[in-house]
């Protein structure tokens, strides 16, 4: 009947009175991320990378911009390059992840923040100081060796350039232009059982 | 307490301009103290419904968002009690557009004859023992004309805005307002009739059982038909978001804005204050001499919370259903109460109505409502939901073209 049915409608709204509210306050509370989301902060591991420019290449919209230099050390063990440039135009980024799909070595990862809002679409990009300054708070994202170690990004716990790789990949444990590696003792010993000195293919 | 030598007024009923008269009418000349009164109770008034305004809109988004089931505004001040007062600094801070082909004067005055109106409407309500700012012996009357300004300030908004929308909104909501004026007025008559009297303050001290239980018909009507008057869920068809930008304010910006959210908002609070002095009896109560102001407050509040709760329950009607709701239900039930009504005062009435009486007179009206209010209902479900089990309508299915 029309009018009850207007006292049940009534009634449903009544109820929500004593059910606890559905908003969640988001500076103060958040919600729980998943550790596969895509965030805007970048995760980029310098002793990772060499500078092969896959990232830039399969980049959909053609904003990572990377320029590297052979630098005066490296270019002797061959296979080291000095980046320049990294800069991640975020304004257009669609945070696709073939950039991270495409990296063959490890070295960049979707970050889990989201909070890069800025006033001007001429700040909202990336550079490479920004990336070597950022959370090391990697996502889970098309990174099957982090989900298999279970890693959650929004514990809080930064994920050192040892950590995050598929396998050992002996050829970081060698010195990089202008980096210390700061390697330590298993570092040194992992580099021992190495096929090819370092030195050797000069 | 001070000896008058001033002529008395009709504002003389409330204390407080009373005791400023006398006492200033023993240093002043006469005309001087009356303009110092009266300016200082008017001050009063319009701050509180203005105050009050603000309360009731905050009060407002904080049940809806409860009815909803969010929290609400929360963020400005303890428990968002300041954001009026942000709405109210933004909206000032605001560009106050007027549009090229605007009728500029009949566009300024709107939001000044909404918020008179609304002024003049608490007037003469009595927010505890004689503290009405004047006990009018028409007060009813008076009342149901003034709340009838608003719908010359809204059709004069349509027309000055030169926007179709504002005139559509003004069309819709004259067309409601003319409809539901009648049911109104003949719902307020059965109260009148019990009472004997159209003074507010004489209605309150005679509900020795509130006039809800005696006249529930006449409550539900009232109620429905100044939900519709103030243009809110369900009538809101005036200022449809959805279909119709804002209806009659498209154009306002700014002050002007803010002055017709604080009308909208204050109305919401008179008429409730209205409701609770007509129907649930004002500011009696236990202790009503001295907590009578907090009755009141308690009551109108209490009916601002319903009129919330409907707003956030009822999806907006169409205006063939409003037609057929005004003209085909509350009509005949504000008729059914009215005759009833007439038959009870005679019968009864033989030198006043006594608590008893109004005890009997509840009974016998509120079986009258128990069998009239789902009658209708079954009579309106026929009118306004007709069967139509394919969701297509009777005219699409008539002509696939159409």
């Amino acid at each position: 009947m029309y009018g009850f049915a207007m006292v049940r409608g009534l009634l449903v709204t009544l109820k929500n009175l004593t059910k606890k509210p559905f908003t969640i306050q988001y500076p103060e509370q958040r919600v729980k991320q998943h550790p596969r989301f895509r965030g805007e902060e970048f995760v980029w591991y310098e002793e990772r990378c060499t500078g092969c420019a896959s990232c830039a290449k399969y980049c959909p919209l053609g904003i990572i911009k990377i320029v590297t230099s052979p630098s005066g050390t490296a270019i002797k063990q061959g296979d080291k390059y000095k980046l320049e440039v990294f800069d991640i135009e975020l304004q257009r980024c669609m945070f696709c992840g073939l950039c991270v799909e495409a990296c063959p070595y490890d070295a960049l990862f979707m970050g889990s923040g989201f909070e890069q809002g800025q006033y001007s679409r001429e700040n909202m990009f990336i550079s490479i100081d920004q990336l070597r300054q950022s959370q090391k708070h990697p996502s889970t994202w098309f990174r099957p060796q982090l989900e298999e170690a279970e890693y959650k990004p929004g514990d809080g716990r930064p994920l050192g350039w040892r950590d995050v790789g598929r396998e050992k990949w002996r050829w970081h444990q060698r010195e990089k232009a202008g980096m210390r590696l700061n390697l330590t003792a298993a570092d040194e010993s992992i580099s021992d059982t190495l096929d090819i000195k370092p030195d050797s293919r000069v | 307490m001070f000896p008058s030598q001033c002529e008395d007024t009709i504002l003389r009923d409330n204390p407080l301009f009373r005791f400023i008269y006398d006492y200033a009418s023993s240093l002043l000349p006469c005309w001087m103290s009356y303009v110092l009164a009266g300016v200082t109770i008017m001050l009063i008034l319009i701050n509180a419904v203005l105050l009050g305004a603000a309360v009731v809109s905050w009060m407002e988004r904080r049940l809806l968002g409860r009815f909803q089931n969010r929290i609400g505004p929360n963020r400005w001040g303890p428990f968002g009690l300041l954001q009026p007062i942000a709405d109210l600094f933004k909206l000032i801070t605001k560009e106050d557009l007027i549009p090229a082909g605007a009728d500029r004067i009949a566009f300024t005055l709107v939001p000044i004859i909404m918020v008179a109106a609304l002024i003049l409407m608490a007037a003469v309500i009595p927010f505890a023992k004689d503290t009405s700012l004047v006990d009018l012996n028409v007060g009813v009357l008076y009342l149901l004309a003034i709340s009838s300004l608003t719908s010359i300030a809204l059709f004069t908004a349509g027309w000055a805005s030169d926007n179709r929308y504002a005139l559509f909104g003004t069309a819709r909501s004259v067309a409601v307002l003319i409809s539901y004026e009648v049911p109104v007025v003949l719902s307020l008559l059965g109260v009148v009739m019990i009472v004997g009297s159209m003074s507010l303050s004489s209605i309150v001290e005679f509900q020795s059982v509130p006039f809800i239980v005696v006249q529930p018909l006449a409550f539900f009507v009232f109620l429905a038909g100044m939900s519709a008057e103030l243009n809110r869920t369900p009538f809101d068809l005036a200022e449809a978001e959805s279909e119709i930008i804002a209806g009659y304010h498209t154009e306002y910006s700014g002050i002007k804005f803010a002055l017709i959210q604080a009308a909208e908002f204050g109305g919401v609070l008179v008429v409730s204050a209205l409701i609770a002095t007509l129907f649930l009896g004002g500011w009696a109560g236990p202790w009503e001499d001295y907590l009578g102001w907090a009755w009141f407050m308690g009551k109108t509040l209490l009916i601002v919370a319903i009129f919330s709760w409907i707003r956030a329950t009822f999806p907006r009607l169409r205006i063939d259903q409003i037609m057929a709701f005004s003209w085909k239900v509350m009509l005949p039930l504000s008729l059914i109460n009215l005759a009833a009504t007439t038959v009870e005062v005679y019968l009864l009435k033989s030198g006043g109505i006594t608590t008893l009486e109004l005890w009997i007179m509840a009974i016998i009206n509120l079986v009258l409502a128990g069998v009239c209010l789902p009658v209708f209902g079954r009579l309106m479900k026929d009118k306004v939901r007709k069967s139509n089990p394919s969701g297509v309508s009777q005219s699409l299915r008539d002509d696939p073209t159409g």
